[in-house]
């Protein structure tokens, strides 16, 4: 029996942390994230979870003093948005160094400047090689379904690496939806307990964490970690396997949405997949050969996967919620067509929309399909690169 | 309880010998000497600078208790993170120890300057650790920069002596008196010279439950230009010229100078014998000891006052 409450996005994912009760969470105000953690002190003011937090006085010492915890053994949880995440720049790359288990849900932001609260995904674009896991969601749902496998995820032993969760900022943080909140005990045991083999509260073995590590060691342990960002490939997948046997849901590293008989393909992440669906109901019923495919696994990249899913197309767009700002395009659109390199040559075009949280109406949708079918039948590009819905 | 050096010589080397600080650090005498004050089990962090590069040098350690070290200038911020942990597997009961030390050490640089957000957040927040501050007076592990640690007229790889500049133009920052105005339970400031003065402010700072902050001299020869066997003299003679006071602050209020010197010795006593001073004998340069010296006379000033008014 399905257990439906009102919730919103962030919301959802507090309802997840709670279920999940962590040893430790670091916890700093940020729109849009900030409704998370209030929704999360408020089940820790209530006795709700057992969790201690820390408030701390910056991202930086949010992420440093999660660093500390889950080196001492604590499974640890924070969250963030764009400024917040940037500030946390340098210690993202401490805490995955020293393969750290971290879950920290990330409400997607434009970064200044100039300032913007509004949903983009240039923040967790910009920690996209800092080897955390990335798992974009597409509804309230989804982020709290995320988030709840993420702790799995990241300390599986083959993995050992921090993840993010992200949600689109006020589009899925703040839209009210009816999220299906699993069972307390069911979701206990599908998290599991956390039994680190090294912690520097073991104090029969005194471990040194962070030393210095020079050219005669670094590289090995920088190998052994692209290891571990391998593995989170196979080991998303089980935990996703794992999910739908326990809550009957399926969650792979993509989602298609009416490929099977498609001519052309959008490529995407996060909130506007659900829109897209919308315009692809449309365009079918208009007898158009339309799909989607959602990325939901961001990092590691499912370049096999998504190769061979795309491959087949006659024209792809891929739509960027951010600009790389390097006069190739956007981060996704580059990750896939290195993905489709050899593997096929029809035009892949890009489009960079919603920035700083701009609309993306379902009109732009439409146009971005009928000028991908018009590039099918041709098969010329007329645009590389496309800024949809800019003045 | 004075601690005497014959029970000190019994108590286990926590950082062991083999590290690779320079002959005559100050650092690593500083630190056998607060974990000589520590019973039981103990964690310690620190940050990016000299002790952590020359200590941790993998696949080697010179640290035989639990260490950790994140980047330049969260040493604090990692340590409430562990002490965080500690309390909340304690409260699961994942963890016997009732009582465990956190210790984070940070330089002058990671303390004074680009960690200082990061401790006053810890001190304020009320964790249970201790925070110490090895003062070299300078970022030595990047090769003499100047920090706010840094004494007025001092000559740094940033701030040298030229034809047109004498150094560093500005007082050093009262990092003590910052901490004390957190009025967290205990503040010190200690000298690896007064090894039993240091030891027992340890031992005090380490039975009160809460944030502690101690601030300890410690003179770097290459940094300061004197000779490596001149350490504990240099750190001496700051405190006997009155530029170190050794003194302990309760909760911002009870203010305690722990050693007040018979007869105070001039700053050129301290400053003639280190060779990043030694622009300042040039006849141009003497009001820049005056003004030193004045500075140091009116601060040691301020603090009888205060120890008055607090009694
Ligand atoms: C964010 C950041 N900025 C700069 C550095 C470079 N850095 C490493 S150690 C150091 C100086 C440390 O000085 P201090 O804290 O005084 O300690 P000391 O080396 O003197 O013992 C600097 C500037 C760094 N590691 N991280």
């Amino acid at each position: 029996m399905p257990n439906y409450k009102a919730l919103t996005g962030n919301e959802a994912v507090a309802w997840a942390m709670k279920q999940i009760n962590p040893d430790v969470v670091a916890a700093y105000p940020i729109t849009p994230q900030t409704s998370l953690m209030q929704k999360f002190a408020d089940f820790v003011a209530d006795g709700d979870v057992d969790t201690e937090m820390v408030l701390v006085e910056s991202e930086h010492s949010a992420m440093s003093a999660c660093v500390g915890s889950a080196a001492a053994g604590a499974r640890t949880m924070t969250a963030t948005s764009a400024n917040g995440l940037a500030l946390m720049w340098e210690i993202l790359y401490i805490a995955s160094g020293n393969r750290l288990p971290i879950v920290m849900p990330v409400v997607n932001r434009a970064l200044s400047a100039p300032i913007n609260i509004h949903g983009d995904h240039s923040d967790t674009m910009g920690a996209r090689d800092s080897s955390w896991i990335q798992l974009f969601s597409e509804n309230a749902q989804e982020a709290y379904e995320n988030t709840i496998q993420a702790v799995r995820i990241a300390e599986h032993k083959d993995v050992l690496l921090p993840i993010m969760v992200t949600l689109d900022g006020f589009i899925i943080s703040h839209g009210m939806e009816t999220v299906d909140i699993y069972d307390d005990k069911r979701v206990k045991d599908f998290v599991g307990e956390f039994k680190p083999d090294h912690t520097l509260l073991n104090f029969k073995k005194p471990l040194t964490f962070g030393p210095l590590d020079l050219f005669d060691y670094y590289f090995e342990h920088k190998r052994q970690q692209a290891e571990g960002m391998k593995n989170a490939l196979r080991v998303i997948e089980e935990v996703g396997m794992d999910f739908r046997k326990t809550f009957g849901k399926a969650y792979r590293h993509t989602e298609g949405y009416k490929l099977d008989d498609a001519d052309v393909a959008i490529v995407l992440l996060g909130s506007t997949a659900g829109t897209a669906k919308e315009v692809i109901d449309q365009l079918r019923q208009e007898g158009k050969k339309v799909g989607q495919l959602k990325i939901r696994t961001f990092r590691p990249f499912p370049e096999e996967e998504i190769a061979n899913i795309l491959s087949r197309f006659k024209a792809i767009a891929v739509l960027d919620r951010s600009d790389g700002f390097n006069a190739i395009g956007g981060p996704l659109y580059n990750d896939i067509k290195a993905a489709l390199y050899g593997k096929t040559s029809v035009p892949i075009v890009n489009y960079i929309y919603g920035l700083g949280g701009r609309d993306i109406p379902v009109g732009d949708i439409r146009k971005v399909f009928e000028d991908l079918l018009e590039t099918a039948r041709t098969k010329e590009i007329k645009e590389p690169l496309t800024y949809l819905g800019v003045r | 309880m004075a601690p005497s050096l014959k029970d000190l010589a019994k108590k286990p080397e926590l950082l062991s010998p083999g590290h690779r600080m320079c002959a005559g650090c100050g650092a690593p005498i500083a630190i056998r000497q607060i974990l000589h004050a520590i019973d039981g089990p103990v964690v310690t962090g620190c940050a990016t600078g000299c002790l952590e590069v020359a200590t941790t040098i993998y696949p080697y350690t010179a640290w035989r208790c639990s260490f950790i070290h994140n980047a330049f200038e969260n040493s604090a911020a990692t340590m409430s993170g562990v002490e965080t942990a500690y309390r909340a597997l304690k409260k699961k009961g994942k963890i016997k120890e009732d009582k465990v030390n956190f210790i984070a050490f940070g330089g002058d640089g990671g303390s004074y300057d680009i960690g200082f957000q990061s401790i006053s957040g810890a001190m304020e927040r009320g964790h249970d650790m201790l925070y110490v501050c090895y003062d070299n007076e300078a970022y030595m592990n990047t090769g003499v920069q100047r920090s706010s640690a840094t004494p007025l007229g001092a000559s740094t790889t940033t701030a040298p002596a030229g034809k047109v500049k004498q150094g560093k133009e500005e007082f050093r920052k009262d990092m003590t008196g910052c901490m004390a105005a957190h009025k967290i339970p205990y503040v010190a400031q200690a000298s690896i010279s007064n090894w039993r003065d240091l030891v027992a402010k340890v031992e005090k700072a380490m039975s009160i439950k809460g944030p502690k902050f101690i601030n300890i001299l410690s003179p770097c020869p290459p940094g300061w230009r004197h000779l490596p066997d001149e350490t504990v003299e240099m750190a001496k003679l700051a405190v006997e010229t009155c530029f170190w006071p050794l003194y302990e602050v309760e909760y911002g209020k009870v203010w305690r100078i722990n050693y007040k010197p018979k007869n105070i010795l001039p700053i050129t006593d301290w400053i003639n014998r280190q060779g990043r001073f030694r622009h300042l004998n040039k006849p141009q340069n003497k009001h820049i000891i005056e003004t030193l010296q004045a500075r140091v006379k009116e601060d040691w000033e301020i603090l009888l006052k205060k120890e008055e008014i607090f009694k």
